[in-house]
């Protein structure tokens, strides 16, 4: 933003005004209070990003700004937008304003477009729902909006079902029918959340662009510390249904003055990209790693030449092609990629869940493909596993105690009630969850404590390769930083090898020792983190560093431009 | 790292006062379901009625009394005789009692049949899921009451018989309500990771697969207990069933029919009045248990 948009945008009347906005749901069993008292205001060409932790009520406000509660919230207070009370207001008065004076983005592409109807359709819809043009014209209005949002060839596009687009390219149809109508206000709800970072970035990118170029208020609800730091011009930070802090982003993220605020900027993993800026090395290579690359010591798990081909014939689908790679006693390898780019398959295919179609999977020294079906079960006794979602992890029908125990009533059968029980707790104490969760239900407890729960599950055998897929993606970043923190010191104590999945760079780069970049199946290039995160060989790695937005607004500024002018320069050289 | 922050509790879930268990939620949505609770309350009834119902009205349902036939409801025998001097009121006890128990036996046993190997298919998948679920669909193809008659044309079956046949012909379809939540079940998480551990297929069924997939066996249980007592009913209807002396609601039905024309109303209304409301009753029932157990969308 230029210094007169600046300054006009802080004189003009707020678009978007809240004041004592409070929320309080009634569920089954109790009333519980989402939003206690918000007051804030967007004013005309300026993004205010709302930020906090999951269940802070963030989305709260932003569902309750447009009027799209559910039944059973009951709203006080005011929430403005253009001279209209949306609280007070009756259904057709919200319906005439919503798409046109504001509009929404919501955090799923994919669920945001109606999958039967052709995307020119659609956004004609919205179109002629609040202005009076024909068809035709309207048709036509639509594939000028899909040029603007940067969709390629818009007139062939425009007859499109949504399934025939990426996620990417769906978001960019969601936002070119929120902004049909030239809304003065666009509410965007996580809308780069469900995006890989490179797509992200192309998204904030347009969302900046088309923000700039119509004055359009834009109130951004996200957890995303970098996206704040890329988009943001001032920031509301929420927690518990309050905001603590509010003010212009390089204050709240150079120099937050709220006790929360601090910590969760502490907490967020930031992408180190200079070799200044390292990471103090918290953490010692493994004894056994010490001595240089240690390629002489045998690897725990051993992937050579490994594809995967799912399907057959022309619907075939190749999720790995010549995968190599090997993870070493006590070391991290991290597997990073975007999604689909293969490293949940090659996870699986580590720990025997998929065939390969040609390779070998070697677990401990032994050919997967060679041993015996008892055989290879003993072997398993030597892996623990940690997936993603902290939900679907635990059985909801066991108690944590059942849950931790599973694997000694698989391999240790030989235990008695007793000792098995101490070994439960023992490992309990190990993740630091007290003993006492032994007989709840994994349902009572908080995702951070679901995913130390299936922590100690993978640790309570003692186990000489942890295999960890997106372990804390699902968290907000100060359990994540907790429960990495808990895997972290474990290692050093049990000197497990891990591998670790993750589409986080910042995470790998502080967790893991080496890390393997992963690209449509293929692994792109793979060494110590520090020298292939920091310079990187291939273009994909550095597209993939640079995409990443890191939570400082001074810095990612830098950042954004030297990224535009690499892509610009790329393109030239391209088209030359 | 000394900043560790507690994790933040979600007002909309986890936080605030402490969520009821989903047992009692459950509970309670079904006791809000007025139909269900009418539902549980017919079938208390009939239970009672049935069992209990002989201690306190006791008549004699095995030997003929051939001076009191056909008589009309009186102050003696409140719901008449049949036409070998039955008490009506007494053999509607009597009948329902081999009613209720056939229809609770095959109706379980159909489930279990069904639950196993809609499970198994499920979890095996590939040719095995194919080859198994073919199966069904061919045993759906033939009417039930096909199989019925050309067993009961070949044997004479006893309780026992009747119950095992009636359980082998209705298994078919929670079969297949159990493969499709298998086939969900299967992928969780915890269960690949008991794989990938090294845990054995059965445990996988035995510990993870059916005991989430309770709340669908349940329902189903009671939907194939309604089915079960209205398949007792057809098959004693047309002959078929358990013999005389014995009898059940739907081979009474079949005899007071052949008194129809001469107006003998107490024979036909006592016995189908039970098979319409026992049947109704369990089918409530089911569709209050389903309500109350579905919290998909509810978070």
């Amino acid at each position: 933003m230029t210094a007169t948009q600046a300054s006009a945008a802080a004189t003009a009347e707020p678009i978007l005004e809240l004041d004592d906005l409070a929320v309080v749901f009634t569920t089954e069993s109790a009333r519980v209070p989402a939003v206690r008292g918000v007051s804030l205001h967007v004013r005309p060409g300026e993004t205010l990003a709302l930020v906090g932790e999951s269940g802070s009520g963030k989305s709260t406000v932003a569902l309750a700004a447009m009027g799209l509660l559910a039944g059973n919230a009951r709203v006080t207070g005011r929430a403005v937008i253009d001279g209209t009370d949306i609280v007070a207001a009756d259904e057709a008065r919200l319906a005439a304003l919503r798409g046109r004076t504001v509009s929404m983005v919501f955090q799923e592409p994919a669920t945001a477009l109606d999958p039967l109807t052709r995307i020119g359709k659609q956004i004609a819809e919205v179109i002629r729902n609040h202005r009076d043009v024909s068809a035709r014209d309207a048709a036509d209005q639509a594939v000028d909006l899909l040029r603007r949002v940067g969709i390629p060839e818009p007139e062939k596009r425009a007859a499109a079902y949504p399934f025939q687009l990426s996620g990417g390219q769906r978001q960019r149809v969601v936002i070119a029918m929120a902004i049909a109508n030239d809304p003065a206000l666009l509410i965007a709800d996580e809308p780069t959340t469900a995006l890989d970072v490179t797509v992200q970035a192309e998204i904030l990118d347009l969302l900046r662009r088309l923000a700039a170029e119509t004055g359009t208020g834009v109130l951004l609800v996200t957890h995303n510390m970098g996206v704040v730091a890329d988009f943001a011009d001032r920031v509301a930070v929420m927690y518990h249904g309050r905001i603590v802090e509010t003010g212009p982003v390089e204050d709240v993220l150079l120099r937050p003055s709220h006790d929360y605020t601090r910590r969760l900027l502490a907490a967020v993993p930031r992408l180190s990209v200079a070799e200044a800026d390292r990471p103090a090395p918290d953490r010692e290579p493994a004894p056994e790693g010490a001595s240089g690359s240690a390629t002489d010591v045998a690897p725990v798990v051993e992937l050579r030449g490994v594809s995967v081909v799912f399907g057959r014939g022309r619907r075939a689908v190749r999720a790995l092609d010549d995968v190599s790679l090997a993870v070493r006693p006590g070391e991290t390898l991290g597997l990073v990629g975007e999604s689909g780019s293969g490293k949940s398959t090659a996870a699986r295919v580590a720990l025997g869940l998929i065939t390969p179609t040609s390779g070998t999977v070697s677990l401990f020294g032994a050919d997967l493909a060679r041993t015996r079906s008892r055989a290879r079960r003993a072997l398993r006794s030597g892996i623990g596993v940690v997936l993603q979602d902290p939900v679907a992890s635990l059985d909801a029908r066991m108690t944590v105690g059942e849950c931790v125990a599973e694997p000694l009533r698989v391999h240790r059968r030989e235990l008695s009630a007793q000792d098995r029980r101490g070994r439960v707790e023992a490992v309990l104490d190990r993740v630091r969850l007290p003993r006492d969760i032994v007989r709840r239900a994994p349902g009572e407890l908080s995702g951070g404590q679901r995913q130390r729960v299936s922590l100690a599950r993978a640790l309570v055998l003692e186990p000489r390769l942890l295999v960890a897929d997106e372990p804390t993606s699902a968290l907000d970043v100060s359990v994540q930083e907790s429960v990495l923190e808990v895997i972290t010191e474990l290692q050093d104590e049990l000197g497990f090898a891990c591998l670790f999945v993750s589409h986080d760079l910042a995470v790998v780069q502080h967790f893991a020792r080496r890390v393997a970049v992963m690209r449509a199946g293929r692994i792109e290039e793979q060494g110590p983190t520090g020298t292939t995160l920091l310079h990187p060989e291939t273009g994909y790695t550095r597209r993939l560093l640079a995409a990443v937005p890191v939570p400082d607004p001074v810095v990612q500024r830098g950042r954004r431009a030297e990224r535009l002018a690499t892509l610009a320069a790329g393109r030239t050289e391209g088209e030359a | 790292m000394s900043t560790v922050i507690q994790p933040a509790e979600t007002p909309g879930t986890a936080g605030a006062p402490r969520e009821t268990s989903g047992a009692r939620l459950a509970v309670r949505r079904f006791l809000r379901n007025r139909l269900a609770v009418a539902g549980l309350c017919v079938v208390a009834f009939f239970v009672l009625f049935c069992f209990v119902g002989p201690l306190v009205y006791s008549t004699d349902q095995t030997h003929t009394a051939l001076q009191q036939v056909n008589l009309s409801p009186s102050g003696a025998h409140w719901l008449g005789t049949d036409a070998v001097g039955h008490d009506e009121l007494g053999r509607l006890m009597y009948g329902g009692k081999v009613s209720l128990i056939v229809g609770l036996a095959a109706g379980v046993l159909a489930t279990v049949i069904g639950t196993l190997w809609g499970a198994a298919a499920g979890y095996a998948g590939g040719w095995i899921d194919a080859v198994m679920m073919r199966i069904v669909d061919a045993g759906i193809a033939i009417p039930a009451l096909f199989i019925l008659l050309v067993v009961s044309a070949i044997t004479t079956p006893g309780l026992g018989g009747l119950i095992l046949i009636l359980g082998l012909v209705s298994w078919l379809v929670p079969s297949r309500l159990i493969r499709a939540e298998t086939l969900t079940l299967k992928n969780r998480d915890y269960v690949l990771t008991l794989r990938a551990i090294g845990g054995t297929h059965a445990r996988a069924i035995l510990r993870h697969i059916l005991p989430n997939s309770v709340s669908t066996v349940i329902v189903a249980t009671t939907f194939q207990i309604a089915d079960a007592i209205l398949l007792v009913a057809y098959v004693s209807y047309l002959g078929l069933g358990v013999q005389p002396p014995a009898t059940d609601w739907g081979g009474m039905l079949s005899a007071g029919l052949t008194a129809a024309y001469s107006g003998y109303w107490w024979l036909i209304v006592p016995p189908g009045l039970a098979i319409i409301l026992v049947v109704w009753a369990f089918n409530a029932i089911g569709d209050g248990l389903r309500d109350a157990f579905d919290v998909r969308g509810r978070g």
